[in-house]
């Protein structure tokens, strides 16, 4: 069943992101972003990580994208006109070629790990629980905690500052 | 269970397909979603190590890393309307303001 629901999530999830980089259309993009995005959180709750899930839908699938879509619909972009891979160039290529480079480096690490990795122990199921993880958060990791909400603060108000301001007309 | 390998493939493929959007897109909103493509794919192989060695260290990392995409994601999509405001464009190939 976990099988399954695995490759089930999996093709949606690299379907889905294909569908993102392959989209004419910005808006598409983003909802098809949406639904990568959830289809990770669904393989988090196969991971028994219930509260990264619940996270992931919240934060990215909740407001992050909707931030994104606000943007789109305030700037009003339209469609792209040609084609996104219409032009046979050099760019293309080398894009291509980087990514078949980093593809197969990342698959010959994860090939070569196997074996290495010590047993899997009893308690590994209540890893993912909102408990154990505010248990650590709140104790070992508080200062990084409140360093985060200072970050959040200092980025809201830089993203009003950078955004609100009026550009002057230029004359030439 | 499915073993870890497979998890680590999957975010493997998709951190790829993130940097091919990165590499190949002209439009900046497009560019942003691809990098929240590749930090997804991360926060993936952070939680399928910390699920697989049953170490919480890895999920708190995930959360730091979730906040800081979220302020990543503000202050460039802030970056994005300025410079639509002065170029009436998101196309990176008429931004070249900077270009040498």
């Amino acid at each position: 069943m976990i099988t399954y629901l695995f490759i089930l999530f999996g093709i949606l999830a690299i379907g889905s992101a294909l569908a993102v980089i392959f989209n004419k259309s910005t808006v598409n993009s983003a909802l098809f972003l949406v639904l990568n995005l959830i289809s990770v959180a669904a393989l988090y709750l196969l991971l028994q990580a219930q509260f990264l899930a619940v996270v992931q839908i919240l934060v990215y699938g909740g407001a992050i994208m909707v931030l994104f879509l606000f943007v789109i619909m305030l700037l009003n972009i339209g469609d792209e006109t040609e084609r996104i891979f219409s032009r046979f160039s050099v760019k293309y290529m080398v894009s291509f070629l980087l990514g078949a480079v980093v593809l197969s480096q990342l698959l010959y690490t994860v090939g070569s790990l196997s074996g290495t990795l010590p047993a899997v122990s009893g308690e590994m199921a209540t890893v993912g629980t909102v408990e154990a993880i505010g248990n650590e958060m709140f104790t070992t990791y508080l200062l990084p905690f409140e360093v985060t909400a200072i970050l959040l603060t200092a980025a809201v108000v830089g993203a009003v500052l950078i955004a609100q301001r009026k550009i002057k007309q230029q004359d030439s | 269970m499915i073993a870890l390998n497979w998890y680590l493939a999957l975010g493997a493929v998709l951190f790829t397909i993130g940097v091919l959007g990165v590499l190949t897109r002209k439009n900046a909103i497009v560019i942003l979603m691809s990098a929240e493509l590749m930090l997804n794919s991360v926060n993936l192989t952070l939680v399928s190590f910390s699920a697989h060695l049953g170490d919480v260290h890895g999920q708190i990392l995930v959360f730091f890393v979730l906040c800081v995409a979220a302020a990543e994601a503000a202050v460039g999509l802030a970056i994005i309307i300025s410079i639509f405001r002065n170029n009436l464009s998101v196309d990176i190939t008429k931004i070249n303001l900077l270009r040498w």
